[in-house]
């Protein structure tokens, strides 16, 4: 394996072992069933992994959890919080599970991330930069879902529309459902420039559960040739 | 550095650099003294004092959990709050912000650990540069017997024991401060460091950086307007 940028002092990734897969997508986009149904297949299967998100690291996520709840941080320390959160998880966790030769399951990587900084008007090549510590992953697949979908898919699971998925913050409309809207178009604009510098996999995620559960297994049993 | 981090503001950013020891925090107290007994907008702070990012890097620090690039990135969090929270918004309102330490902090003490010099750059490039750095070149051995001949209950990370580079932590603190005080040296032209030798006394000192910071400025200009 190796970094994007410079990577992570005094550590070397040729010799690991384990597999690094990333599904990225919006909430609503279906990710979360699909990494537990990618989950069974693997240890179906032998693999042995590992699940790994957003604001799930020891050393911020309870301040993350904290901050999201009042919008109390600036835009670059957001940033520099979750970059934070991603680098301690990425130490702590995902390289110590890929030395041992685990499969570790990405619930979002640095690209929900960087999305996120770039449409509230951070400089594209800090955020590059900032995430040059992170590991190229095998695989990166980008479930892509309408903004109409996404918003039916939200009101079925919680009713209200989340204040951060509807990008509130920016003050793109005071109208929650136009912002969500308006907010997840900029957001996918922003995975399709990245497609291409990133090599992701674009899975069309307007189907049903099955059909695109079926894709992510060819594409992962591709992937580790089982 | 960002394009948003040049554009000119009213307010002027004055920061001190230098070891734990060299007197920069002293040095930096008769400058804001000197500045409020003359009545102007003066607002000073330190580094690793905000209070959102506080919970997150005590903890940290207490269990051991940072490594050199989460010690970095946590640190450059408290520091981009306290920018944009503070040091911005005082700049634009026309403040003399006195700053004890600054990036070059990070630059220094995180290259140490093993970051690179230029992920550290670009990672703090959304910072302006201030108007003026003072480093205060300290020789190594008065910075180092200033600290530790009251044999101070060193913390963790202060000594730099996460480094390894000694079991005991004072021969460590030494070491430690001996590879920042490289840094800041090799820094010096780089950033346009004023150096003030920090050998002399206090009062000489204090009176060159007293002239230096009058020359620079028009001090007058950041009286208060409101009547008093």
């Amino acid at each position: 394996m190796k970094f994007y940028g410079e990577g992570l002092p005094g550590i070397d990734p040729v010799e690991f072992a384990g597999k690094l897969i990333v599904i990225e997508g919006a909430d609503g986009s279906g990710r979360s069933s699909q990494i537990d149904l990618l989950r069974d297949f693997l240890e179906s299967r032998g693999h042995a992994t590992v699940n790994v998100g957003l604001r799930r690291s020891t050393l911020v996520s309870e301040e993350l959890n904290d901050a999201k709840k009042g919008n109390v941080l600036s835009q670059t320390t957001r940033s520099l919080f979750y970059a934070t959160d991603f680098a301690d998880q990425l130490e702590n966790r995902i390289i110590p599970a890929l030395r041992a030769g685990y499969v570790v399951l990405a619930d979002r990587y640095i690209y929900s991330l960087m999305a996120r900084d770039i449409v509230r008007g951070a400089d594209r090549g800090w955020v590059r930069s900032l995430y040059g510590i992170a590991l190229v992953p095998a695989l990166v697949m980008y479930l892509q879902v309408s903004p109409a979908q996404l918003v039916e898919r939200n009101f079925r699971k919680n009713v209200i529309l989340d204040y951060w998925e509807a990008g509130m913050d920016l003050g793109l409309s005071r109208d929650i459902f136009d912002s969500f809207i308006r907010y997840q178009r900029l957001i996918q604009k922003e995975f399709l420039l990245m497609q291409k510098e990133y090599g992701f996999t674009v899975i069309n995620g307007n189907r049903s559960i099955r059909s695109i559960a079926n894709e992510i297994r060819a594409r992962v049993e591709g992937l580790l040739e089982l | 550095m960002n394009a948003r981090a040049t554009t000119e503001l009213p307010g002027r950013l004055i920061a001190v650099e230098g070891l734990d020891g060299s007197g920069k925090s002293t040095q930096l107290h008769l400058l804001q003294r000197w500045f409020e007994l003359r009545g102007l907008k003066v607002f000073a702070t330190e580094w690793n004092s905000s209070v959102i990012v506080k919970s997150a890097t005590s903890k940290g620090k207490k269990r051991q959990l940072l490594t050199a690039t989460t010690f970095s990135l946590i640190h450059c969090t408290d520091f981009a709050d306290r920018y944009e929270r503070q040091i911005l918004p005082l700049l634009k309102a026309g403040y003399l912000v006195l700053c004890d330490r600054y990036i070059y902090t990070a630059f220094a003490r995180d290259a140490v650990r093993g970051c690179s010099h230029s992920w550290l750059r670009n990672l703090y490039g959304f910072a302006r540069r201030p108007d003026l750095t003072f480093f205060f070149n300290t020789p190594l051995t008065i910075a180092l017997d200033r600290i530790l001949s009251g044999r101070p209950q060193l913390k963790y990370h202060e000594a730099g024991m996460d480094l390894g580079l000694a079991h005991d932590p004072y021969e460590s603190f030494r070491l430690f401060q001996e590879r920042i005080y490289r840094e800041y040296l090799a820094m010096q032209d780089e950033f346009g460091f004023v150096t003030i030798d920090g050998a002399n006394t206090i009062e000489e000192q204090q009176a060159l950086v007293r002239k230096l910071v009058g020359e620079a400025f028009d001090l007058p200009s950041y009286r208060w307007k409101i009547g008093t």
